[in-house]
């Protein structure tokens, strides 16, 4: 009889890396289905492209320049790609996807060492790099239309956001409803509120993520929007806030360590998103508050230690 | 009903306690043991009987080797056939006393223990003072059953300065398969209460608490109204958590106190003990019984018979294992002790010594762990941890041998309860770094 000599414990929780990342990618299946029915083909075409991109990408490169087994298994790979897709408009040129999906993986997160090793959510800055470089087709919504077959010639509008920040419109023409179901216009994944509450339902329930980071995050932006005179609500349910909220800011890769870091990231998300919102050149601040808030993680992992069982350690300690 | 626990971390296994509700079984006396002389944290103890010396039930073999020791006693009667090396479960080598008993031997026991009679009447008992009693609880080799064997009169006697307060007996048994203390207390409740009580006098205290998750309604039941055998002594259901029977956790839980790191609870003026010492202390205090024997839990999903027996100190782990039907064929790991803290054994040929409470089988699937992958930071490791502390952290130290950060980051008050290592989804030895730094430390001081 073989026996196994190994350190305790003995047993383990099942509990796997990929399947994190799967519970993420089924979480998102509701909010690319609202982009599928309101943006049609090109919801699609940007998805597909997008996710076939950054998997390539990350199998050449582990197999070509790093010569190691290929990593593309666990998931982590497709997400970005779904996530890249989900914040970009649905008729944008699949050339710029691939080079928002090539950027992701090889720069933002092979480059510092693959799974585990990145400093910035790879998806995050990939669009944020696309929205710098080609600012142009990254800010023309096509208007949601359902049953929509066309691609890069869908009729375009501007979002909410950006009617509000050129004054274009009075807050008191926002509809709940329709934002709630999704026919406001925007990125892909961002079109339905109801669809990504959904996602992060099934994403507490399994136990994937922590409630911590979302709702610290969507507290501080309607509190935040009140005291500048704005509108909480449509501060809330407009751009891409709730998506980033649920799925990008909770990356565990880039997000603190512990409770309290997890609140001060989500505050600070919030804070942030508001001020660019209001004060910045652009309609949108999810994406920059976010990848801030990325770059100070190594930081507050050190500020924000676990309270340690029979000593009283003070913050900053 | 209020239920107790601890707040920071913790973990909820499968409880997978297949012998709850099933009597103990009184495993015969064997015609040889090999005691070994250390079977306790601190010095082995000291042969005083040689090769041939005749030798009766429950004599004294081997005397304490200094304050942190314990006697050693035999539990048959023979002859001493030899003193010397024997393998131990993990495959290292330690010095034993084997004795091998005749017929004549072996019948004599038999009679001696149908004839056995208490020692001291509950007056006579009443009248010992708290030095007495933890001169006979030393006498009798008594130890902390629970798995660390600690000498129980060591953690009787106050430090200088400090004088107890609350006595907490611990009958949280979190250990998934392990039932051995759930079984005493379901059959022995008076027993161990009454082993509470001279505890209690031992350390000078007036108040105990018994600690018994909730996942044992049964030895709740019993030891509850046991408990009113004596005064001051309560009974506190707990919420079924791991690492619940850590004494630092059970502390937290019953009291709301937290011992201060580095310290012990003694210290804190709280001493800590488990149900099976407390029948231990019963048997020593009323029966003038040494500590030679104990019951202990043989289990395994695959196992036939899974069982808790009482069985003398020295008997083969084998044939302790040939009653509960023999090893399963697809074996592939055996953990003497509990799976999330015991260790994995090589060989079942080497004598129970007083601080085995169990031995658990896993399949060859079981047996093996998954392959590592990178760490994604999830953070479930922090959460779990009932220290407080960064378990990523501290693992990635030991990888690097970063001694320095694995000490500013409270490497020392790890617990090794494994938590961490059950939870992490990459399946990271998180728990083998973190020994590995600490071992780095240690032999770095010398």
């Amino acid at each position: 009889m073989k026996l196994t000599i190994s350190g305790s414990p003995h047993i383990h929780s099942g509990r796997t890396t990929s399947g994190d990342m799967w519970r993420v990618v089924i979480a998102l299946i509701p909010a690319f289905i609202a982009g599928l029915y309101f943006f049609g083909i090109g919801a699609a075409i940007v998805c597909a492209t997008s996710v076939a991109t950054c998997v390539l990408t990350e199998y050449l490169i582990t197999r070509f320049m790093l010569k190691r087994p290929s990593t593309i298994k666990d998931g982590s790979a497709v997400i970005t790609g779904i996530l890249l897709a989900m914040n970009l408009p649905s008729n944008i040129p699949f050339w710029i996807v691939i080079i928002g999906a090539v950027f992701s993986i090889a720069i933002v997160k092979m480059a510092f060492g693959g799974l585990g090793c990145n400093i910035f959510n790879p998806a995050i800055a990939g669009r944020v790099f696309l929205l710098i470089s080609f600012p142009m087709q990254m800010t023309s919504w096509p208007l949601p239309v359902v049953n929509q077959w066309n691609y890069t010639d869908a009729a375009t509008g501007a979002t909410i956001l950006s009617k509000i920040k050129l004054g274009e419109m009075a807050t008191e023409q926002f509809d709940i409803v329709s934002k709630t179901l999704g026919e406001a216009g925007g990125s892909i994944g961002e079109i339905s509120f109801a669809a990504i509450i959904v996602g992060f339902i099934f994403l507490l329930v399994t136990k994937t993520i922590k409630w911590y980071i979302p709702v610290s995050i969507v507290a501080t932006a309607a509190f935040f929007s009140l005291l500048v005179g704005g509108n909480p609500i449509i501060e809330v349910m407009s751009g891409g806030l709730l998506l980033g909220a649920v799925f990008m800011a909770t990356d565990y890769v880039t997000s603190p360590m512990t409770k309290g870091g997890m609140f001060f990231y989500g505050i600070m998300i919030g804070l942030i998103t508001i001020i660019i919102r209001h004060w910045g050149v652009y309609p949108e601040g999810v994406s920059f508050a976010i990848l801030i808030m990325n770059g100070f993680t190594p930081l507050i992992n050190r500020m924000f230690k676990p309270t340690l069982y029979g000593k009283r350690r003070a913050v900053g300690a | 009903m209020k239920l107790f626990s601890f707040r920071k971390g913790g973990i909820h296994p499968p409880e997978k306690k297949l012998t709850a509700g099933t009597a103990i079984i009184e495993v015969n006396l064997p015609r040889q043991v090999s005691v070994l002389l250390s079977q306790h944290i601190g010095a082995p103890a000291v042969p005083c009987v040689a090769k041939n010396d005749v030798v009766t039930r429950g004599q004294k073999i081997a005397f304490a080797n200094g304050f942190v020791s314990a006697h050693i006693h035999t539990p048959i009667s023979g002859k001493v056939s030899s003193i010397g090396k024997i393998t131990r479960p993990d495959g290292t080598v330690a010095d034993a006393i084997t004795v091998t008993a005749e017929d004549s031997d072996h019948f004599s026991d038999l009679q001696m223990i149908g004839d056995a009679a208490p020692v001291r009447t509950d007056r006579e008992i009443d009248v010992l003072t708290s030095h007495d009693l933890i001169d006979i609880i030393k006498d009798a080799g008594i130890v902390g059953l629970g798995g660390a064997a600690f000498p129980t009169h060591v953690k009787l006697t106050p430090p200088t300065g400090i004088s107890f307060d609350t006595l907490i007996i611990n009958g949280a048994e979190c250990e998934p398969y392990l039932t051995c203390d759930d079984a005493i207390m379901r059959t022995q409740a008076n027993d161990i209460i009454d082993g509470v009580y001279y505890l209690m006098k031992a350390a000078g205290v007036s108040r105990a608490v018994i600690g018994i998750e909730n996942n044992k309604p049964e030895a709740i039941r019993a030891i509850s109204s046991a408990s009113h055998r004596h005064d001051g002594i309560e009974v506190a259901v707990c919420r079924t958590k791991y690492p619940q029977g850590s004494e630092k956790q059970l502390i937290k839980a019953l009291t709301g106190k937290e011992i201060p790191s580095g310290t012990i609870p003694s210290a804190s003026g709280i001493v800590v003990d488990n149900v099976a010492t407390a029948l231990a202390v019963y048997h020593a205090v009323k029966w003038g019984i040494p500590l030679i024997e104990r019951v202990i839990t043989v289990s395994g999903d695959k196992l036939q018979r899974p069982l808790n027996a009482r069985v003398p100190v020295g008997t083969l782990l084998s044939q302790i294992v040939e009653l509960a039907g023999g090893i399963p064929d697809d074996t592939g790991k055996i953990v003497i002790g509990g799976p999330m803290m015991g260790k994995a054994a090589i060989t079942l040929d080497s004598p129970l010594v007083k601080g085995h409470s169990g031995i658990v089988f896993f399949d060859k699937d079981e047996a093996i762990r998954k392959e590592p992958c990178p760490c994604v930071r999830c953070a479930r490791c922090v959460e779990v941890c009932p220290m407080g502390l960064e378990p990523y952290l501290l693992s990635l130290c030991g990888y690097h041998g970063e001694k320095e950060l694995a000490v500013e980051s409270n490497i020392s008050d790890c617990i090794e309860c494994g938590s961490c290592t059950w939870i992490c989804p990459s399946s990271c030895p998180i728990l083998d770094n973190i020994r590995l730094a600490k071992s780095l430390i240690k032999n770095s001081k010398k």
